[in-house]
This record gives C-alpha cells, structure tokens and sequence, in this order.
C-alpha cells in the first residue's frame, strides 16, 4: 500500500484523528538545545509529534520519507509565561475581547479554556515570531479574573495542543486589580487585600464544609470558592500580578497567611525587594519591558532580568496584557532586550524556553530540544535575538508551520 | 540683591560657564560614522565647535583645527546624527479635548513640561530633535512643536526658532476612526461625515484669509480674529506642515485628496496600510512617516499593520521615515523600529535615514538636522556598536555640541534603563545652572538700578 492509500485508510477509519505529520529531519547549522550545550551542523528528526533524534549530523542517517528542513539557528519552540492571546483578539472589538469579565471582582471560577480562540491572528502572530507555548488566559483587570491554560499555538484547543487547561487563577493586586468605577469595591489597594482575604476565608470555610460526614449539613456546591479551595490546597497555583512595592509584600503576606503557591507576574519594582522575593521562594513572570512605562510599572527597568538572575530567583518572560495598540507583544523580542541589558544569551533564551516550561510545569514536554519531548522547534536565519534576524518557520507537535518569514 | 556682594556675582558665573557651547574645537576620532549625508566612513572624524559641526571625514582627510581638545574613542564606537522622531507624545504633550473635533488654535506647547522624565529617557534613545504632538482624537487636535532635546529648564529652553522668533511646529490632523464617535455631537459619525467637516473648515479658512487680503490693512474691513483659522491659514500657506494621522488604505487615500484639494504640505502618520498604496504615496510625493509595532491589531484600522510597510513605500520611491509615537514604543527602543523595518526588507541605508534625515525632511528641518556634515547642528550619537544591533548600547547624546546623556553617568544611566526614579523628573545639576542664571539677571538688573 503506498503512502497516500495508507494516509486515506487512516482518515476513513479514524475521522476524528489528526492524519500524522510526516516525519520531519531540521538540520541546523547552530542548534541551541538549551538543555545542552550548543550543536553545530546538528540534526533534528521527528516523528509522530516527537523528537527522536539530536546530534551532530554527521552521526545520523535517516530515511527518505523524511521531510528535510534547513536553518542557520534553531532553538526550541519559544514559551511565553504570561499571554492574553486567544481571549484578548486582535481587532478590539467586543466579539474578540474575553479577557476580563467585569461583572464582579472575584471570578476564579471562569476557566481560560472555554474562551481560548486559537484562530485568532494574534495566536498565528506570535508564533510567526517562534513562540509555540503560551501560558493565556484572563488579563490583569479585576481582583481575580480567572484561570490561564497552557496551550500549544498550533491554532485550536485540542487535548494534544493543550499541556494544562487549568493551569493558573489570575489575580491582581495594585492598579490592575482595583475598580476605578465610583462607589464600587475593591476601590484602594488596602480595600482589594481585604476583600481578598475575606474571600479566602468563606473558602477554607466552605471547603471545610463540604467534608463535613452529615450530608445535609453541607453546603451546596459553589465554583468560585471551589476555585478558590484549589488555591488554598495547592493544586492550582494563582498567578498574581504585583508592580509596586508595596503589592509585591502584600501578595508574599497572603502567600504566608493562606499557604498560597504563586507565581509572581509583573514585578516591575522587583530590584527594590529581591531579598523578599528570593526568601519566599516564588518564581516570576516579569513583565514585558516594551510595555508603557508609567502608573505602576514607571519604574520598569530593561535590566530587571538580568538582576533576578544574579539573586539566584527562578523567571519567565511574558508577552502581558495591553487593552489597545500593540494589542500583545512579542517574548522574542523581550528576551532580545533582556540579552542586551545584562542578562546575556544563554539565560535570556532559557527564560523563554526551558525555564519558563519549569515555572510552568510542563518542562517534561517542552522547553528543550531532547529525544522524547515534544517536537517545538523555531527556525531562524540567524541569532534570534537580533532584530534583523527573521523566524523562517516553527514546528509543533511535528507540524511545520510557515507563516513568515518573519 | 541691590546691595550683592562681589563674590555672588562671580561664583555664579563660575558655574554657569560649563554650560555655554564650547568654543574650543572638540574632534571625536576612530569611530566608524554615518553621515547619512554619504557613505559610511570606517575610521571618521567629527569635529564640533560652537554648536556646530565643523568638518566630518576619514581620518587623515579632516584637518583637526589646532588647540582641538582630541577624543579618541576606543575601537568599535559607531557615530550616527541626532536622531530625529517625527512623531512623539513625550514631556507630557496634550491637544484638544471632548469639546468639538476641531482645535487648530489648541498648542501642545501650553502643556509640556521640559523636566519630564519622558524627555529624558527620549535623550538616552538617542533622540535629539523630536515632533511633539497632540493626539489623534479630533479631526484637528492642535498644533504640534519641534524640540530640539536640549537640557533645558523650561520648555522655552527646547524651542526650535523660526526666523521670525515663533517657535517651529506642524498642524495634526487625523482620520479614521480616532476622531470619529457613533454618538451624536461635535464629531463625526462616518468617513465622509470626517472629511466634509474638515473640508468646509479649510474653505472657511480660506474665505478668511481673502476678507484678510481685501481689507489691506484696514482695521474696519478686518475680520474679527479667529484663532483656529489663523493656523489653518499657516498651513494653507504652507508654513506649517500639516501631520496627518492615517492608518487605513482608504484613509491615507482620502488625505491625499485633501491635500490636493487645498494645497497643503503634509506628511502621513503610522501609515499601518502603506503597504496597500505605497505606489499612491509614492506618486504624490507625499512623505510618509511609519510606526513598526510588536503586533498588528488593537483597532479595526490597524488589523492589517505591517512590519513590511516602510520596505513597500522605500521600493515604490516615497520618501519614508520612522517614528516612536512614544508612549507607544518608548523612545529608547526607537532605534529598534528601524531594525525592524530592515528585518522585514527596508535596505539598511534608507532605514538609517528614516530615523534621522528622512524625518527632519518631514519637520522641515533638514537645513539644520538629520545628517553629520559641516555646518549643521552638533547633534549626534555615540553607540556601542551596529545601530541595528540588540546588543548596542547608546552611549552619549549630544546636541548642538552639549552631551545630554551620558551612560556612564549613573542619574542618565537611570533614565537608560529604568529603575526607581526613572518616572521622575530631572532634578540636577541644572539647580545651579538655573538658580546661578537667576541671580545673574537679577544682579544685572540690581546694578542698573
């Protein structure tokens, strides 16, 4: 039976099945594998979605069904560790903005995945510049705005393309987090912790009642304080965006009174409290240096990352949120900043790749180009963080996309 | 102060004198240096003197004047003109507001502050000259002024003058959908709705300036004075270049037509869709000054931005520059966009010049800024390296023969990077400078009495 007759079978008998990628060998001239040294003149092969084969190219046959692919540099599949892409559309307009749901101020019940777009261009535009991981979800905007996913960028939400459909609850204390609206709650920084630490409370609570023997002693079930419950138990990590000072202690102090698990994002005062954030032990999702600098983040340095790094506290980069023109940005080009400022290649890729899948919990799928992960790759014609360097293609799963160069 | 004693005199004028442009010749020698003017020169010499730069060359092809203080600068340094931005929003610029789409007698220059921190992290980008604008939000939202990033104490400190004293600026204008709201009022609802208004409003203008020109002179035949039409007279004259705000094909096209229709110059802003009509552009001899953003979208007009639009309008011929639209793209990633624009197949030349000559062609400056040759103001750039490169630093900026930012010095290094105290105004040294120049005045004007 030839290739096309087999291909045809499959497609009869399982409709519902993905047909299978053909098998891919990218062949690198520089392969940053992250999780090793570099390779020159490295070889990639894939097959079914995975990595089979990295080395030297020199040590490796592989046969002709192979699709070839070649490129100067190649990295892994770029991680963004905090996206809005998929909720937050392109046009602006109201049928392609799901990421913040103002009806009330705690909302951790609203989950990313019954939103995610994956056809959105935004979703098409970041991986045109090598991002094929985001972490996305509800913005910044309300107290608690609802949960991130953590989802491949090949274009849908399908059980191989999502690493973790419940992977974050998004909250926001500081500017981000109040309701500027007159008379409405949580009106001041002081107000949000408050109403936050109440709504903790009711949790544990109600938690606290739902174990309880007597069945008709409990209460009814209640998706918001059982999103809240998985805060509290640890199985589901808040994302907490903090700029000031002062939003970066109030987060560490609830961390502390409620046993929270969180990752902070933002940071843009970071520098000021790295002893704090390095002895709480909780990574963080810094915020994009190309973002507007002013209200909380006027004090954004382009040499942030490079600081975490020297204090030794686990980071990510991240392409945020922004309600208008650039509706996101772009980690290629964050991590491209924080190279030059400091931090240098090697660690600014790995905040992109290998590091973020860490902070992530999916470095046992993506992250690092290694035999058994899977095949994310992004393909450059040159060092990917110059900026005349173009993305000439990314792969996923095993799938090639060409949405540029770009 | 009648009765100041000699020594406050002479102490303050001590300070003061670091700060007058240098009349000792300085040359900048080993720095590879782009004139813009020409070709690249591998191993340049600048040389500046009163505000002015004296001669620029190859090494051994520029006689440094003798007493000359020297600079070699060590290998690697790269020199580029001030750059120019024709399109900014810093030193907290604001425009006409809520009441009406129509604010021609609205100045950005009665809202600037020349401390604001935005000035100076603009400096640390490498921006010396930059058009400041009021927003898009009106058909006509003011009139926009061209500052030259001088350390200044007050915002009179960074005029551009013109020969007749006036400070030098453009009118902004805007299309699309900024300027238009679906409710009922002052603005217009629809595209045709936008351009009839400022139609008629220039067919008022010109009414205005003919009643001007029969009455010669008589004040019972004048018109009573109307600010707004005074402006849009300026630029039916064409002393004032009109910015136009315009993202769609469609929009760009119907600037076009307006421009045509009365006769003014114009220069086309973001131009997100150049790429559509780039032969139009190009055809009109109309310059175009793009935006490159991280990412297309955030309105309707701007679904279909591209990093490729300053390559289309280079290849169809228009004359095409770049700018920050900071807060935007903040000004210290401005060289970045011209990196972009490379990326997506501008030639390495013409983005070098979007970012300098191109622009202040597009402010009509291109008497005094924009290149490295002599006579033209001292305004340049020392760099790390490539200018294209992520991995180059500025380091110093200088405007007409002053150094306005320095990386090594930690309060400018402050407002390169960021970091606490970024997002403040800029509070010394001009304490003494000012308060010297202060007592100065008032010293003088003690003794004459």
């Amino acid at each position: 039976m030839n290739r096309a007759a087999r291909l045809a079978l499959l497609l009869l008998l399982a409709p519902a099945a993905a047909p299978a990628a053909m098998p891919l060998a990218i062949q690198a001239g520089l392969l940053y594998p992250v999780s090793g040294p570099p390779v020159k003149d490295a070889l990639i092969l894939i097959r079914d979605g995975r990595i089979t084969f990295v080395g030297p190219a020199a040590d490796r046959m592989f046969s002709a069904d192979h699709q070839v692919v070649t490129a100067a540099v190649v990295t892994p599949g770029l991680i963004d560790a905090r996206a809005t892409v998929g909720l937050s559309g392109l046009l602006n307009q109201p049928h392609d903005q799901d990421m913040l749901e103002r009806s009330a101020p705690v909302q951790p019940e609203l989950r990313a995945i019954d939103a995610y777009n994956g056809g959105d261009p935004l979703v098409t535009w970041v991986r045109s510049l090598g991002v094929t991981t985001v972490n996305t979800g509800h913005a910044p905007g309300t107290l608690v705005s609802g949960q991130t996913m953590v989802v491949k960028t090949s274009g849908g939400a399908r059980d191989r393309e999502v690493l973790q459909p419940a992977a974050f609850i998004t909250a926001a204390l500081g500017g981000a987090g109040l309701n500027r609206a007159e008379g409405k709650a949580p009106g001041t920084r002081a107000k949000a912790v408050a109403l936050l630490r109440a709504e903790l409370i009711k949790a544990q609570e109600h938690v606290r009642k739902r174990g309880l023997t007597d069945e008709t002693k409990r209460p009814a079930r209640d998706l918001r304080l059982e999103a809240l419950g998985r805060a509290l138990d640890g199985s589901q990590r808040l994302l907490i965006t903090v700029h000031k000072v002062p939003d970066i202690l109030a987060a560490l102090r609830l961390a502390q009174e409620f046993n929270l698990r969180l990752v902070l994002d933002g940071c843009a005062e970071a520098p000021l409290v790295l002893t704090e954030i390095k002895a709480a032990g909780f990574p963080v999702v810094l915020h994009p240096t190309m973002a507007r600098a002013g209200d909380d983040t006027e004090n954004l340095a382009m040499d942030t990352a490079a600081k975490l790094a020297a204090a030794g506290i686990p980071f990510a980069l991240q392409s945020g949120y922004e309600s208008y023109v650039p509706k996101t940005r772009v980690v290629l080009f964050e991590a491209a900043v924080a190279a030059g400022r400091g931090l240098g290649f090697d660690r600014a890729l790995a905040s992109v790749t290998l590091e973020a899948a860490r902070i992530l919990g999916v470095a046992e799928r993506v992250g690092s180009v290694e035999v058994g992960k899977d095949a994310d790759l992004a393909l450059f014609d040159g060092d990917p963080f110059e900026y005349t360097t173009r993305v000439t293609a990314t792969v996923i799963n095993g799938e090639l996309f060409r949405d540029g160069p770009r | 102060m009648r009765f100041l004693p000699a020594a406050a005199v002479l102490l303050p004028l001590a300070l003061a004198a670091p700060v007058f442009a240098q009349e000792r010749p300085l040359a900048l020698t080993g720095a590879r240096i782009y004139p813009i003017a020409g070709e690249p020169i591998a191993d340049g010499v600048l040389v500046v003197q009163g505000g002015k730069i004296v001669a620029v060359g190859a090494a051994g092809a520029v006689t440094v004047p003798a007493g000359a203080e020297v600079r070699a600068l060590p290998p690697g340094k790269v020199i580029l003109p001030g750059l120019v931005d024709s399109h900014s929003h810093i030193g907290g610029a604001q425009g006409g507001d809520g009441s009406g789409a129509l604010h021609p007698e609205v100045r950005v220059l009665d809202a600037l502050d020349a401390r604001h921190a935005s000035i100076q992290r603009a400096q640390a980008g490498g921006i010396t000259t930059v058009n400041v604008m009021p927003g898009s939000g009106q058909l006509i939202s003011g009139q926009t002024l061209y500052l030259k990033l001088r350390d200044g104490r007050i915002i009179d400190d960074l005029l551009i003058r013109l020969a007749d004293g006036s400070p030098a600026g453009g009118l902004k204008m805007a299309n699309g959908t900024n300027p238009m709201r679906a409710a009922a009022g002052p603005f217009p609802g629809t595209r045709a709705k936008a351009a009839a208004m400022v139609r008629d409003q220039f067919i008022k203008a010109q009414e205005y300036q003919a009643k001007i020109a029969r009455a010669k002179g008589d004040p019972e035949k004048l018109p009573a004075r109307d600010l707004g039409l005074e402006m849009i007279g300026e630029a039916l004259a064409g002393r004032r270049i009109v910015q136009f705000h315009s993202h769609r094909h469609d929009d760009i096209l119907t600037a076009l037509r307006l421009r045509q229709e009365f006769g003014f110059k114009m220069v086309l802003h973001h131009v997100s869709e150049a790429w559509k009509v780039a032969p139009e552009i190009a055809a009109a001899g109309v310059p175009a000054s793009a935006i490159v953003l991280d990412s297309p979208g955030g309105k309707l007009e701007t679904r279909d931005l591209s990093f490729e639009s300053p390559a289309a309008l280079e290849k169809a011929g228009a004359e095409v520059g770049l700018h920050s639209d900071d807060p935007v793209i903040d000004s210290r990633h401005f060289l970045r966009s011209a990196a972009i624009a490379v990326r997506a197949g501008m030639s390495r030349p013409a983005a070098l010049r979007a970012v300098t000559l191109a622009n202040a062609k597009m402010l009509g400056l291109d008497d005094r800024v924009g290149t490295l040759a002599a006579g033209k103001d001292a305004d340049f750039v020392v760099l790390s390296g490539d200018p294209f490169s992520v991995y180059t630093q500025i380091e110093e900026t200088w405007v007409e023969g002053r150094r306005v930012f320095n990386l090594s010095d930690p309060a400018d290094r402050t407002y390169a990077l960021g970091g606490p105290g970024a997002g403040d105004a800029r509070r010394t040294p001009l304490c003494c400078y000012t308060s010297a120049w202060d007592i100065i005045l008032a010293a003088n004007g003690a003794l004459q009495q």
